[in-house]
């Protein structure tokens, strides 16, 4: 980059100097747009913030469009209107008691498979910062991890870095970890997903949004200095894949400081109490390019910005690198000019950095300087919120119907108890439905003391409010096969995956966010699958009656010409009105009766039986229920308050076989079950909107009519027993000791250490 | 009985120390790490957590801050201190305590359910203990492999301060060891987390409480003596 400074003076006399805008990712028509924006060339600087912003990564170029879907849903949850909805750094939704609770999920994938450590660790700690720019105190975080096989080499380099630095970060914030995903898929194979979810609370009033207001104010930048890691990562990293030859990428990647961002989250919420802060914007990709355009184009005057004020780590950087530089650990806050001297203390309080680098102007530029010159003259408008907005061919693929007329229901089945129990053990024992204490025993979920409900239930649940007993629930879900088979349905089926975890906890699902992984938009067959699964979205979370608050869109996953399967993250959020009420996933007692709740049908496409024993993928996926989903979801909130369940599994991947064996693992008792009808689909069948409930046999005949009131088909299936063995009458008997060695020891295998013994 | 509990910068469990103490009928006593008094306080808690950043060695900066200037004066008087992980780490960085804790012998973070063994009732902090009791506390640290010489393994042995026992050893701790105490018995050291095992919504186990009933019972004793 050029040593002596690109100006607008400069840029205005040399129309005809040749600009890199090709490498820093942008199209031809995109610079031709910027020229005619500017009427003019731009200086190198305001290149730099364009191309970044302007990134897949930060405009959303690709996905507006169908985005916007998403706020035609009714902005209100079953527990009142949102306080905030989607375009904020996070929707913010009222429980009551005076309550707010922000949440969010973001996808940190390319970096993560570059430097799995620091790619991983960086992800948690921006979208930490998106919740605490909400004006919340982050509780809580989980994670939604994608790999490739789970005994590929590079899977051993990626799984480690990556739990390693979700743990390592999210440890060291002092934020509980509540669950998560792991699953292992050929698709993800040099393109791992890592999905970071942070939830914050707060109080009603002291909800914050970001922009810059009231000329005079002046614009404080707090936290980390400034240095060259990560210049570029958010066009070069996020918006191309990789290529095997070229230079390599790794300088690109963020490094991360997580006790920088305790002091930061801690100082940034004295700040809050204190009423010092007008406006905040958190760093994340773009860094000083994204704060201060998205800053600035909220509010209602300029900005001026003057880049020798920013304290730098390294005093070479250019002043495009200062721009675009993804440092960790910074905010930006505006600030009344008689606020700064406690704005100064309180951050010295927390020895935490922090320099007045500009003010708020009049008019509605953004303006920059460096060594006294003006770098940047833009309207933050056009850099922000302006951008290219593509409507991407779309084309249903030409195979897609091969793929479903090959459907698993004509696979050959086991024809005797004996095979059964072997597909069963099989089943435990595969990469996607084995124990994954491995990674959960890496993350700290006991800290804050609110953990009332984490991994391996079903939802995690925190305490919000002491008093009350108040609290939230919240699971992250995806079902990445069923979407390929049918993004539509497949997203509907995560979406109920997810709103089902909420549910049976006793909380009420009120709100979902998402993370929606997918491969290149410029592939028109991809843009399919995203526009169907965001359909599929929207017309599940209508009838479910919970808005999509906000969440993230990742582009261009895949390896070589082969895209991931389709991937929307979903992570649900729900209420429960006293978490003493909560309901926990295994069986308790012996002579509990056993339930389950739900129709089961002939569904097998898709299933994880395809996959483990015939290597299948193909057919329709389950059908989708979401009036039934309602009533299963009130049944709970229902059950919970009466106290009438004593555990309750949901069934999804692996059916009705692994709900029983995980129930049965969770505290080492048996069960004796009956299975009426074909024993085979009653065990691996996928149907949507099963649940595998244990109650007092005191409870049944309330059980029976809360099931009737509500319209569920309940059936009973035996009881929990004192022995340890999983039996179905007729069929076979397993002894949980051999299915506890079956299931525990996959990871620990694969990463060649010895499985756990206690 | 009021509870001073020290927050650092980077401390994590200072919040849950807190809470644990009002749940067990004491008073809470928020100490700042740049005080350099610590005053009215009957015991005092060194919390979880990654003081200063842990950048050089678990707790080797927070042992200079000038609240543990006053703590380790207090100590040698004989108040109560009980250091839980991180805080355990500074009591060795600051020499109350024998032995240093390095990284986990598998070399990852771990954060489960631990069984302990009682060793030693003979301190003011676990005196509501049996000896050989087995209870259930939480565990989560990545650096907590205790670790001394032959000579004071034998010494701790001797001399009855080996207060808890891993059964299980989740770490590669040398003998086991999960927690140390002083010769006066008023310091005691500890990696898993009895501040999380008090309150049955969070945790199955709530044996953490009986650390505040044993130094409460002190406490009591110790007044009216």
């Amino acid at each position: 980059m050029s040593v002596v400074a690109d100006t607008v003076t400069h840029a205005q006399v040399t129309p005809s100097t040749s600009q890199p805008w090709a490498e820093l990712g942008l199209k031809v028509d995109e610079y031709e747009s910027i020229r005619a924006i500017l009427r003019r060339r731009p200086t190198a600087c305001e290149l730099a913030m364009y191309s970044v912003m302007w990134s897949e990564h930060c405009s959303y170029k690709s996905s507006k469009l169908h985005l916007k879907r998403f706020s035609e849903l009714p902005q209100t949850t079953p527990r009142g209107p949102l306080l905030a909805g989607i375009g904020e750094n996070a929707g913010v939704v009222d429980i009551g008691h005076g309550w707010a609770v922000t949440f969010k999920i973001e996808s940190h994938n390319h970096p993560s498979y570059v430097e799995p450590y620091q790619g991983a660790a960086t992800g948690v700690g921006g979208i930490v910062r998106d919740i605490l720019a909400m004006g919340a105190r982050p509780v809580a975080v989980m994670d939604s991890l994608r790999f490739g096989p789970i005994d590929a080499p590079d899977t051993a380099r990626v799984l480690p870095g990556v739990v390693a630095g979700v743990g390592g970060y999210g440890n060291c914030l002092g934020l509980p970890n509540l669950g998560g995903e792991v699953v292992f898929d050929r698709s993800y194979a040099g393109n791992p997903l890592v999905n970071a979810l942070c939830v914050g609370v707060m109080r009603h009033d002291d909800i914050h949004l970001a922009h810059a207001s009231g000329v005079g104010n002046k614009v404080i930048l707090y936290g980390a200095t400034t240095g060259g890691d990560g210049i570029g990562g958010a066009s070069v990293l996020a918006s191309e894949t990789f290529e095997a030859s070229g230079p390599t990428k790794r300088p690109s990647v963020q490094v991360g400081d997580p006790f920088m961002e305790k002091l930061l989250i801690e100082c940034t919420l004295e700040l809050f109490a204190a009423g010092l802060i007008t406006g905040i914007q958190d760093f994340g990709a773009a860094g000083l390019s994204c704060a201060t355009s998205e800053l600035a184009s909220a509010g209602s005057g300029g900005m001026h910005v003057d880049l020798d004020a920013v304290p730098l780590r390294d005093p070479t950087l250019a002043p495009e690198e200062i721009l675009m530089s993804e440092s960790q650990e910074r905010m930006m806050a505006v600030v009344r000019p008689q606020d700064v001297t406690m704005f100064m203390a309180i951050c010295a309080k927390w020895d935490v950095l922090a320099t007045v680098v500009g003010e708020v102007i009049e008019g509605d530029r953004l303006l920059i300087d460096w060594q006294g010159e003006r770098v940047v003259d833009v309207d933050p408008r056009t850099v922000a919120h302006e951008g290219p907005t593509y409507d991407r061919p779309i084309a249903r693929p030409l195979w897609i119907d091969q793929v479903r007329a090959d459907r698993a229901e004509e696979l050959p089945r086991p024809d005797s108890g004996p095979q059964l129990a072997d597909q069963l053990m099989r089943l435990l024992g595969s990469p996607n439905l084995c124990d994954v204490s491995w990674v959960t025993d890496q993350y700290d979920r006991f800290v804050r003391g609110d953990s009332v409900l984490a991994q391996p239930e079903n939802a995690g649940m925190l305490r919000i409010d002491p008093d009350s007993g108040l609290g939230i629930a919240l699971s992250t879900d995806c079902n990445a096969r069923f979407a390929f088979l049918d993004p539509y349905r497949g997203a509907q089926l995560s979406l109920l995956e997810a709103y089902r975890n909420v549910a049976i906890t006793g909380a009420e699902p009120v709100a979902v966010t998402d993370c929606l992984n997918f491969g290149s938009p410029e592939d028109p067959e991809v843009m399919w699958q995203f526009v169907e699964a965001i359909r599929g979205l929207v017309d599940g979370c209508r009838a479910l009656g919970t808005p999509v608050t906000g969440g993230n869109v990742s582009f261009y996953n895949k390896t070589g010409e082969q895209a991931i399967m389709p991937t929307p993250t979903i992570g649900m959020l729900g209420v429960i009105d006293n978490v003493a009420w909560r309901i926990k996933s295994g069986f308790v007692s012996p002579g509990d009766a056993v339930y389950l709740l739900g129709r089961t049908r002939e569904e097998l496409s898709g299933s994880a039986w395809a996959e483990v024993i015939h290597g299948h993928l193909g057919g329709e996926p389950p059908a989708v229920d979401l009036e039934q989903h309602r009533r299963l979801a009130s049944f709970f909130v229902a059950a919970a308050r009466q106290r009438l369940v004593v555990s309750a599994h949901d069934l999804s991947d692996g059916g009705l076989a692994i709900a029983l064996a995980e129930s049965c693992l969770r505290h080492g008792l048996g069960v004796e079950i009956a299975l009426p009808g074909d024993a085979f689909l009653n065990l691996f069948s996928e149907t949507s909107g099963r649940v595998l409930v244990s109650v007092k046999p005191s409870n049944e005949f309330e059980l029976i009519k809360l099931a009737n009131e509500h319209d569920l088909k309940l059936s009973r299936l035996g009881q929990v027993s004192q022995s340890e063995q999983l039996t179905v009458e007729g069929q076979f008997s397993l002894r949980l000791p051999a299915l506890r060695r079956n299931w525990q020891s996959p990871i620990p295998t694969a990463l060649g250490l010895t499985p756990p013994t206690a | 009985m009021r509870v001073g509990v020290v927050t650092f910068p980077g401390s994590l469990d200072d919040v849950d120390a807190t809470r644990a103490v009002r749940l067990c009928g004491g008073q809470p006593v928020a100490l700042w790490h740049a005080s350099d008094t610590v005053s009215d306080v009957d015991a005092v808690i060194l919390p979880g957590g990654f003081s200063y950043g842990d950048y050089l060695r678990g707790g080797a900066i927070a042992r200079f801050s000038p609240v543990m200037t006053e703590i380790i004066r207090l100590a040698g008087l004989g108040l109560p201190v009980l250091g839980i992980c991180n805080g355990f780490q500074v009591l060795c960085e600051a020499h109350l305590l024998p032995g240093v804790l390095t990284r986990n012998a598998q070399r990852t973070f771990i954060c489960r359910d631990q069984t302990l063994k009682v060793c030693s009732t003979d301190t003011v902090w676990t005196n509501d203990f049996s000896r050989d009791e087995e209870i259930e506390i939480v565990v989560k640290h990545g650096e907590g492999n205790y670790t001394a010489d032959a000579d004071t393994i034998a010494r701790l042995n001797d001399e009855d301060r080996v207060v808890f026992r891993y059964v299980g050893n989740p770490n590669g701790s040398a003998d086991d060891i999960a927690g140390v105490t002083n010769r006066r018995g008023n310091v005691v050291g500890l990696m898993p987390h009895p501040e999380h095992n008090v309150d049955p919504l969070t945790s199955d186990s709530t044996d953490g409480r009986r650390f505040f009933v044993s130094v409460e019972r002190f406490l009591s004793v110790a007044m009216t003596a």
